[in-house]
């Protein structure tokens, strides 16, 4: 007996969003990347084809970040002492798809570096790799305020990914991404209604954008309260393919920013003997946050460890195969 | 697939007795058809009706269990697609592979140790799954015997030689393994010996035509304690096969896949393993067979495990109120947090760990976490300072210091000015709370 296959019938797909420009559309960079565009739910391709795979971004600071823990930084090595060795490495060596350069030291507490330096920064950046970029502010909102809008401008053309557009506070960041040509991430507080809300207003601002958001749904580490995150991607991929135009973005996480601070990630075995060998057990963290966010169909992870980034894209290799009946 | 009222209607006894709490019999037909009664509560009903009627009140996935007494593990009656519908009702369960060429006792010793704590929860793999790699019939029979020996937790015997199985299952028939598997040459046998120890039977197929037909067979013999494997073990096809299994039983209420599943990681790199296991276990996997026994990889999956099956419309709650930690004096510090259980456990953890007799004050933010809850109003300087009042900490401790979540920073001017106490802003992430309480309170 032939089992008759059951293929749900969407009537949408998530929007595909090309990240990156190069010189042909007004940019430096040497590849794009393309992300979006699934018309199924993650890696069915049996029901509907995933054009593209997802993708890792590798987190580079233009500060040394001093309190990542051990583990971390000597998996990376000295260069994170020098943000465009780093990058590069990162590309070259470890495969990241896209590097997602954060300001940490614009923070008024770790240094207040001014527009002028953050910009000298993303310039040296760019030039070590042609892979596209994300970058992210210091975190804290007055100061990105004042830094997101000329970093933008002196990477006009680009196709930078900037973070972060939240709810109360998205229309510097959506300007600056018209204006100079970027694509934007939104970031809502792990609520649906709110990422929709979002996307409404950026859309009031200039339409086009609609085509150059990336979601953010807030994620957090496992074990940290990630099934939320993980409920909250299944019901908007879910909506995007049943036609809600307002969620159908492609997704991004910061697993790396939320793993590296847990205590799983650090504490040694000997004060916690139960838990295993800590170097592999904080890279496995990160491995598995990745893992279990891809499927609830994150399109972009941002990652940290070398090693962990290479587990992910193998595994992501293998989801990718063709599965259809 | 389902029966409507009035087919149901025809088999019962038509005596409106009452007895089933329905004023009529169709009216307790209806209800049966709409999933809100069980046939159970009608003690009239004849054997032949409820042969009739047991498919059409019977779960989309059969329950089937594996082990006994208190180790018994539950399989199946799952009723959704996706978590945030409705909680899915039973964990994967994790099995750990030992061949019979391996040094059995010595692999058991390990698998034995691999128990986790963490915030509060126990974690463990379920199930040993012994290999009959040698191919010789005996030495499963004596690896069986020896993990019998060794351990308390539920077993797969994995033959696809029926002969293998029978003689190997007499040493654990009382702790009702399961037995992996039956496939189209050796079902007969297979099903012959599951039946006559009342033990669950995989069932394995080289794809979901030849397992819906293989499945259909032994039915037909008279046993549906089984377990579904469709042969795949490459993961992207092992993801969309348990995703068409679980459809087409709760979707489509398709009898032949209305089974638990089992699922094969086949990477030889344990950490390659780890992201497939993690991924075959957010898909629909009943049991999942590994290979690694590093507790450094099996924490991460094990953690995941606990949070995908958790109650997705209630979060887990402690007390709110006073907790004290070890022998808690008046001079005791007091630490505050919110009575999410997560976040409890995580800081109760720590506090515990600083060896300092403390307290800590759950407040009650309806179970949800530092930041949710402060971000919901939910966590107030107004609600920390009430609950210092309310549980009359000030006659327990002669100090007035009260430590704060660093996420909360902000809190602390207005909490000083609520409650007249000195408030500590402490580290941000509750695994800072030794090093702070050492500087503090030590
Ligand atoms: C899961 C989650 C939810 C879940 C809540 C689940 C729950 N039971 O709490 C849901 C989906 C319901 C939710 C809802 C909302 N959320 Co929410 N949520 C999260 C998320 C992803 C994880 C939170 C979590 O579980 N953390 C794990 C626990 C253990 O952390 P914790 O309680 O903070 O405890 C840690 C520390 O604080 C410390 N600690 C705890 N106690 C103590 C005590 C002492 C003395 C010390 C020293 C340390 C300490 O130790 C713990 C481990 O390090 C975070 C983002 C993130 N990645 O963190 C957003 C987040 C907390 N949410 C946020 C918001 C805004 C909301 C909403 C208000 C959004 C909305 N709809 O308007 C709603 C709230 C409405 C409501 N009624 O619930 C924001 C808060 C922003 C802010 N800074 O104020 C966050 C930070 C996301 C963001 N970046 O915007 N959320
Ligand atoms: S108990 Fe049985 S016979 Fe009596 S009313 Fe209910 S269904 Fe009818």
């Amino acid at each position: 007996m032939a089992v008759e296959i059951n293929k749900e019938k969407y009537r949408s797909q998530v929007r595909e969003v090309v990240l990156g420009a190069t010189s042909a559309d007004g940019g430096t960079r040497t590849s794009t990347i393309k992300v979006g565009g699934e018309a199924s739910l993650p890696f069915l391709q049996f029901e509907g084809a995933i054009p593209n795979r997802p993708v890792v971004a590798m987190e580079v600071w233009d500060i040394v970040p001093e309190d990542w823990p051990a583990n971390l930084k000597s998996a990376l090595g000295d260069v994170i002492s020098d943000p465009a060795a780093w990058a590069k490495k990162c590309v070259e060596e470890y495969g990241a798809d896209m590097i997602a350069l954060r300001f940490k030291g614009a923070d008024p507490d770790l240094g207040d570096k001014s527009a002028e330096d953050c910009i000298a920064v993303l310039k040296s950046v760019l030039s070590a790799v042609g892979v596209p970029l994300i970058v992210y502010g210091c975190g804290k909102a007055d100061k990105d305020n004042t830094i997101m809008g000329p970093l933008a401008e002196s990477a006009e053309g680009e196709n930078l990914l900037l973070g972060v557009a939240e709810q109360d506070n998205y229309k510097s960041v959506a300007s600056a991404a018209m204006a100079y040509k970027h694509s934007i991430i939104a970031q809502s507080p792990i609520d649906i209604n709110i990422a929709k809300q979002l996307n409404i207003l950026i859309s009031e601002m200039s339409t086009p954008l609609l085509d150059r958001i990336v979601i953010d749904p807030t994620i957090a580490a496992l074990g940290y309260g990630i099934e939320y995150s993980y409920s909250i991607m299944e019901r908007a991929r879910f909506g995007a393919l049943s036609g809600d135009r307002m969620l159908a973005m492609p997704m991004i996480g910061n697993v790396g920013n939320e793993v590296w601070v847990k205590k799983e990630a650090s504490v040694s075995v000997s004060e916690q003997p139960g838990w295993g060998d800590e170097a592999e057990r904080s890279m496995a963290w990160e491995a598995a946050t990745a893992a279990a966010l891809l499927q609830a169909g994150m399109d972009i992870l941002v990652m940290r460890h070398p090693r962990a980034v290479e587990l992910v894209k193998k595994s992501i290799d293998d989801l990718m195969q063709d599965n259809s009946y | 697939m389902g029966l409507t009222g009035l087919e149901i209607f025809k088999h019962l006894p038509k005596t409106n007795c009452k007895k089933c709490g329905f004023p009529t019999c169709l009216a307790f037909a209806m209800a049966l058809a709409n999933g809100k009664a069980s046939l159970e509560a009608c003690p009239d009903v004849s054997d032949a009706a409820k042969e009739a009627l047991s498919s059409a009140s019977a779960p989309p996935i059969r329950l089937v269990k594996v082990g006994a007494g208190d180790n018994v593990v539950e399989m199946g009656d799952e009723t959704e697609i996706f978590r945030h519908d409705k909680k899915f009702n039973h964990p994967t369960a994790v099995a750990i592979t030992v061949n019979d060429t391996d040094d059995v006792a010595a692999k058991l010793d390990t698998i034995n140790d691999l128990n986790f704590e963490r915030v509060g929860q126990q974690y463990t793999v379920e199930m040993v799954a012994l290999v009959n790699a040698s191919g010789d019939a005996a030495k499963l029979k004596a690896a069986v015997e020896a993990a019998a020996a060794k351990t308390d937790k539920n077993f797969v015997l994995i033959s696809e030689d029926a002969a293998a199985i029978e003689g190997a299952l007499p040493a654990v028939a009382d702790r009702k393994p399961l037995i992996y598997a039956a496939n189209k040459d050796n079902y007969e046998k297979m099903t012959e010996v599951a039946k006559g120890s009342g033990c669950a039977l995989a069932v394995k197929a080289d794809n979901l035509n030849e397992l819906a037909e293989l499945v259909d067979k032994i039915v037909a013999l008279g046993y549906k304690d089984l377990v579904l494997d469709p042969g795949s073990r490459d993961t992207s096809k092992v993801i969309a096969d348990m995703t068409q299994i679980r459809r087409q039983a709760v979707r489509k209420k398709f009898r032949t896949f209305g089974y638990p599943t089992i699922a094969f990681t086949n990477k030889d790199d344990e950490q390659e393993e780890l992201l497939q296991a993690t991924a075959l276990l957010s898909k629909f996997t009943s049991v999942l067979v590994m290979k690694t026994v590093k507790k450094e990889l099996l924490l991460p999956l094990l953690s995941w495990r606990s949070n995908l099956f958790t109650d997705p419309q209630k979060p887990v709650a402690v007390e709110p109120g006073l907790h004290a930690i070890g022998d808690a004096s008046e001079n005791s510090p007091v630490y505050c947090t919110t009575n999410f259980s997560l976040t409890y456990y995580l800081v109760e953890g720590e506090v515990d760990a600083t060896r300092i007799p403390s307290y800590i004050i759950s407040v009650d933010t309806g179970g949800i976490s530092v930041l949710t809850g402060y971000a919901d109003n939910k966590f107030t300087a107004e609600k920390i300072a009430k609950a210092i009042k309310d549980l009359g900490v000030e006659d327990k401790v002669k100090h007035r210091k009260i430590v704060i979540p660093g996420a909360v920073a902000v809190l602390k001017g207005k909490l000083e000015d609520e409650s007249g106490w000195e408030v500590l802003v402490g580290p941000r992430e509750s695994s800072g709370i030794q090093k702070f309480a050492k500087s503090q309170f030590a």
